[in-house]
């Protein structure tokens, strides 16, 4: 088991135009990455439970060439509205970083 | 092989970069130096009130340096989104400071502007033609919607700044513009493809943003026919794959298909390889041109006016019970408004609870947590001025004062840093247009006058 805080090189939030909000997990070793995928943990539906939007309107890229999980899904009010708490969405990323990916012990340990 | 080479000095005008970041760059011989002038990113207030984000002192010294450089070198000095927004406001203080450094420092160039605020008019029939398309789930732009606006602009593409350029502009300066278009003009111009130049674009819009150490400096980006070279200029600073691949993902909602003015870039079969231990080619990108040529369109709308409170609490009694607390102060401030002739509809009255969820709000899943601080933003939005801060003035006192259960602190609730404690924060405004516009002409909304300087 491995936290995204303690396996990715980047995980980070920012708007996406003022009515989205994106979310990024980078990695900088491709095999990790690879075996962070094949878990399926980070997907559509892991964002829609995390911040509370239906998965349909989350939309979720595994972006081989980056090593990279990007997730973009609408913002809880637009940027900058009345009621906003984050005009550049870039302090959304916590619930993040205690996701826990099921990655098997090294086998080549 | 055909190759330009492009330095990008900052991610903002105005956010400053090394002056020696800026030598080091104009000595590897660039065809082009420019930076991006702004950003939607920090919220409608921008574009709504007509003021820059950045200080005119900052982006006076960032534009005399680079203005130095560009016309000594005789290469063009290209700058979108000027004044942070690019509206008509933004562009002209932005042009006013160019005028005032030539005049003193004596350059003399010919400067072309851009202008990005289409016709209020022209968008009602283009809507009315089903020429607009919403984006991010918005309502079809109503007519309503475009003559309540503030202000809209329209976010050019690459082929104004070629025209501008072509007819002997060496200061073009932008209003809204796509952050790579000028860069994509200057690659055009050169006869490179689109697929490099966009992603070259994409690279430079943020300065040197792509590479680790992050901070706001000078990135040379050298484009030829399929791949595309960055190279921060400050020597402590690094492009690695990594940091290129962390910034391919910056504020888009795909990371691979990037819509932009006119095409599509594809950046799914990109590669990353280091040619040093601080630079790094990308290749493998692809453009593919769109049928239709679309403009994006950003228009913001007045909703209030703002006054704010900030204070604190350290008593742990009353941070036990917070939620109730507040929304008993919400009934007072509801109660001694009314009496003063200002109803609950003429207002917003918020409490930011930092310390509790006031950075994720909703969103917050720690629920649990008992901190021994709670920082608050009072705050109110109101029609008027008068009414934000009569209303925060009453919310205030009651947050110091309203009496609570197991109460020891007799004196007051509440830490205020600050007096006077109430701010009037000005107007406040909401993005109300995030749209598509179909152009047949990538010019149509978008002037150029030229000036002699």
């Amino acid at each position: 088991m491995a936290l995204i805080r303690d396996i990715a090189r980047v995980c980070k939030s920012k708007n996406a135009g003022p009515f989205e909000l994106t979310v990024d997990v980078v990695f900088d070793d491709p095999a990790l990455y690879r075996r962070v995928k094949s878990t399926g943990v980070l997907c559509a539906a892991l964002f829609a439970r995390l911040y509370d939007v239906r998965a349909d309107a989350v939309l979720f890229t595994a972006y081989d060439a980056a090593s990279a999980f990007k997730a973009t899904f609408p913002r809880l009010l637009p940027s900058g509205e009345v009621g906003d708490t984050d005009v550049y969405g870039c302090q959304q990323h916590a619930p993040l970083l205690d996701v826990d990916i099921p990655l098997e012990e090294d086998r080549a340990a | 092989m055909n190759e330009i080479r492009l330095l990008s000095t900052s991610a903002i005008l105005g956010y400053g970069f090394p002056e020696a970041s800026l030598k080091a760059g104009m000595a590897r011989a660039p065809h082009v130096i420019g930076v991006d002038g702004g950003s939607v990113d920090p919220g409608p207030y921008y574009l709504g009130a007509g003021k820059p984000f950045c200080s005119i002192m900052a982006i006076r010294r960032d534009l005399r340096l680079m203005l130095h450089a560009a016309i000594e070198a005789g290469i063009p000095m290209l700058i979108g989104t000027c004044g942070g927004s690019g509206g008509a406001p933004h562009l002209e203080l932005t042009a006013q400071l160019v005028r005032e450094i030539a005049r003193e420092d004596g350059l003399h160039f010919r400067m072309a502007l851009i202008d990005a605020e289409p016709p209020r008019d022209g968008l009602v029939a283009q809507a009315a033609a089903g020429r607009i398309r919403p984006l991010a789930g918005l309502p079809a732009l109503a007519a309503t919607t475009i003559e309540k606006a503030t202000r809209i602009v329209a976010m050019m593409g690459p082929e104004p700044f070629i025209e501008a350029l072509d007819n002997g502009a060496q200061v073009v300066l932008a209003g809204r513009a796509s952050d790579p278009a000028p860069w994509v003009a200057a690659c055009t111009r050169a006869g490179l493809p689109p697929a490099p130049a966009w992603y070259a674009g994409k690279m430079l819009e943020c300065g040197a943003t792509p590479s680790i150490p992050k901070g706001h400096d000078c990135l040379m980006v050298t484009v030829r026919e399929d791949h595309v070279d960055c190279e921060p200029m400050n020597p402590i600073r690094r492009c690695t794959p990594l940091s290129i691949a962390n910034h391919s993902l910056h504020e888009n909602s795909s990371p691979i298909h990037h819509i932009e003015p006119g095409g599509m870039l594809d950046t799914s079969d990109c590669r990353f390889d280091a040619l040093s231990d601080r630079a790094v080619r990308i290749s493998g990108m692809r453009w593919n041109p769109a049928s239709q040529y679309t403009v994006k369109l950003e228009g913001v709308e007045l909703a209030g006016h703002r006054a704010i409170c900030v204070c604190g609490t350290r008593d742990p009694i009353l941070i036990g019970r917070i939620d109730v607390f507040i929304e008993e102060v919400r009934g007072i401030v509801r109660d001694k408004s009314a009496a003063f002739g200002v109803t609950p509809d003429r207002y917003t009255l918020g409490f930011r609870v930092y310390g509790h969820d006031g950075v994720m709000g909703a969103r917050e899943p720690n629920r649990t947590a008992t901190p021994h601080e709670l920082g608050f933003v009072i705050e109110v939005v109101g029609d008027t001025p008068e009414i934000a801060m009569a209303v925060l003035g009453i919310a205030r006192t009651n947050m110091l004062h309203t009496d609570f259960p197991g109460r020891l602190c007799r004196e007051g609730n509440m830490a205020f840093p600050f007096s006077p404690s109430d701010i009037e924060a000005g107007a406040v405004y909401r993005f109300s247009v995030y749209h598509v516009a179909e152009l047949d002409d990538p010019q149509a909304f978008f002037p150029i006058r030229y000036e002699a300087l």
